[in-house]
């Protein structure tokens, strides 16, 4: 089983910098990734997800931010964060490939998308521009882009959204990566385009072998694509476990009221929703405390001066929570 | 439902907004048909959803009923006086009952203004022009008032929008909706841009409030999941047109537009096991451009049942009784037999 864990994340730690005192983003989180496995990271604005996997492909701008401790082993050999920027430049868009939420941003207007997706495979693939203008218009075949012969020299305006988004998967998945990393890919997009593009990084994932961290705040996006799922809180994972143990189970006080304060289409509506009371924490210069007890309903003496760790439950179901200290 | 009355009346409402040409000249070369001919009313106390994809005319349609945009034809009647026609001061006066929370709470708010400014501009200005009788101690009354009824601690009248988080900040602009006791509240999209734990807690606001002060609402949004938890009927919009209204319970057990079906099986549910067994029915493209006028129906390029019928001839909304209106000619015939 071990064999096939592709990425090892252990105690990462990304803070920032500010004149306001030191942002932890994130704080203390591990998971690990298997071949052909989606996982979830689930959590609100400013949980640190999207730092998470920033700091996997060294994006994070440095200063303010900072990896301070932690590892990723890539393939159970290399350690991302030990790496050279040569070594990283190597490994971003050809092993690890990511998408965006926002499909417009992060095309370049002035450019064809054949000069963007030439550029990624002459780097990466030693293919010439000949090769590589044929494999790109194989991958905007595969996302299912009508008449790709032509429309690979059309400009990213001339695109919607979701055949924007196609655009991306396409170019991400033109090196063959064994990691993509899909960071809310479709939050800017309506239900029914949703359901295209969520339903094609599932058949190509499975198709091509890739593993998957798809980043995002729907829940059940996550009910519908993923295997494993870690949820996270002010820059700390709460809870981690199987797409199922999750949703039939939760343990974490957090994930428990996440899971009913949506409404739910297959349910009749209630009257009034279950809610999480107050605020999302700020997260500079987090005392030591569960970042989450002032919204907990379950909440002891502890919680309000202690920062709970990581209790490792059955089925390896890892919860930061002194509910469960006990239970070891 | 004859008994119940109706607060706003919506009939034939289109929007039309001119694509002019470059240069010196102007000219008018097109139109982007934004709404398109809708009919729907609200009755008193009661939310009516409406729902659909980004582009569809949902925000047009709100900001219509403001008069916000000068509608290309049609009528907007707020307790039967039509609001499209009638003079300046006459609007003002009907905006007093109809106020809109927008989606964005960051943006809809001043930044240079204290949170009890902004809640309290809306009197200000009726203040100003005399068509209010309030004084000053009244107002801060009132803005205390207002603050408590949302959540918010008094204490923060003083405080600026950027000293608040995002569910903060959407219970000011929801308490600057109140000041003027309104009766129709235009909400647009707004919950979409909060936090799941957040978006709970407003839509908790929304329901207390409804009840408290005895609302109507409009409420738009493009999550299928809130609509059917806040609404009691649901109109369903595509290009511009209403496609199907229905009570809500009504609408989510028993959708019968093909888009509608299509739309509701689209939205992922917060349940593995459910969502391993559901067979999504996934509509081939996008939404076309609402730039000309159509003589088939609005959904023809989508629809997996399309039949001849459709491509020539544009279906109207039809009853078909226990007031489930739906504009498809797949259910029409059911009608006529």
């Amino acid at each position: 089983m071990n064999n096939d864990i592709i990425l090892k994340v252990d105690g990462l730690k990304t803070y920032f910098n500010t004149d306001d005192g030191i942002v932890k983003a994130v704080d203390g989180v591990s998971f690990e990734l298997r071949k052909g496995e989606t996982l979830g990271i689930v959590g609100e604005s400013g949980s640190g997800k999207s730092v998470t996997n920033l700091s996997l492909m060294k994006l994070i701008p440095s200063p303010p931010g900072k990896i301070m401790a932690g590892t990723a082993i890539l393939d159970g050999k290399t350690d991302i964060f030990a790496m050279t920027e040569d070594q990283i430049r190597h490994l971003r868009g050809n092993k690890i490939a990511m998408i965006f939420q926002d499909p417009m941003t992060s095309l370049n207007p002035f450019l064809r998308i054949s000069t963007q997706m030439i550029e990624t495979l002459v780097l990466h693939q030693n293919m010439n521009k000949k090769e590589a203008l044929a494999k790109s218009i194989e991958m905007l075949e595969l996302v299912g882009i009508p008449h790709p012969e032509k429309r690979v020299f059309d400009y990213p305006h001339q695109f919607s959204g979701g055949m924007r988004q196609r655009v991306m998967i396409a170019m991400a998945l033109s090196c063959d990566p064994e990691i993509l990393i899909a960071d809310e890919p479709t939050s800017a997009l309506d239900v029914t385009i949703q359901a295209q593009i969520l339903e094609l990084i599932q058949s190509l994932s499975k198709r091509l072998g890739t593993a998957v961290i798809m980043i995002t705040h729907d829940l059940g996006v996550v009910a519908g694509m993923c295997d494993y799922v870690v949820v996270m809180y002010a820059g700390r994972l709460v809870e981690r476990g199987t797409n199922d143990e999750i949703f039939d189970d939760p343990k974490h006080p957090y994930t428990q009221g996440l899971i009913k304060s949506v409404p739910r289409l297959d349910k009749p509506a209630a009257k009034r929703l279950f809610s999480i009371e107050g605020q999302p924490p700020n997260v500079i210069d987090l005392p030591a405390c569960c970042p989450f007890h002032p919204r907990c309903n379950k909440a002891m003496d502890i919680c309000r001066n202690t920062t709970p760790g990581v209790t490792i439950l059955e089925n390896n179901r890892e919860v930061r929570c002194f509910l469960y200290e006990g239970d070891k | 439902m004859s008994e119940k009355k109706k607060l706003l009346d919506v009939n034939n409402l289109k929007m039309h907004f001119p694509v002019s040409s470059g240069g010196l000249l102007k000219r008018k070369v097109g139109s982007i048909r934004a709404v398109d001919g809708i009919d729907f009313e609200i009755n008193e106390g009661e939310t009516l959803g409406l729902v659909g994809e980004s582009g569809c005319g949902k925000s047009t349609t709100a900001r219509c009923v403001a008069q916000l945009h000068k509608p290309t034809s049609g009528e907007v009647l707020l307790e039967g006086n039509d609001i499209t026609k009638v003079a300046k001061n006459e609007l003002l006066k009907a905006r007093m009952d109809m106020q809109m929370i927008f989606q964005d709470p960051y943006a809809s708010l001043n930044p240079r203004m204290t949170a009890g400014s902004i809640i309290s501009e809306p009197l200000q200005i009726y203040k100003n022009r005399g068509m209010l009788d309030i004084s000053k101690a009244e107002i801060v009354e009132k803005i205390e008032s207002l603050m408590e009824k949302v959540g918010l601690s008094h204490h923060f009248r003083n405080r600026y929008p950027h000293e608040f988080s995002g569910g903060q900040r959407q219970r000011i602009g929801v308490a600057r909706a109140l000041a003027l006791n309104p009766k129709l509240i235009l909400a647009d999209e707004p919950v979409s841009a909060l936090d799941v734990s957040i978006q709970s807690q407003i839509l908790n606001l929304l329901t207390d409030l409804r009840e408290e002060m005895n609302l109507s609402y409009l409420f738009i949004a493009h999550d299928l999941a809130v609509i059917q938890h806040i609404s009691d009927r649901v109109a369903v919009m595509y290009l511009g047109k209403i496609m199907e209204v229905s009570e809500s319970k009504e609408l989510y057990k028993n959708p019968l537009h093909p888009y509608t079906v299509a739309l509701l099986s689209a939205v992922p549910i917060p349940d593995p096991k459910i969502e391993r067994e559901r067979k999504r029915i996934i509509l081939t493209g996008d939404v076309p451009s609402p730039d000309k006028e159509r003589h088939s129906c609005y959904f023809y390029d989508r629809c997996p049942k399309r039949f001849d019928k459709c491509r020539n001839n544009i279906p109207a909304l039809v009853d078909l009784g226990n007031n489930h209106k739906v504009a498809c000619f797949l259910h029409h015939n059911e009608v006529a037999k």
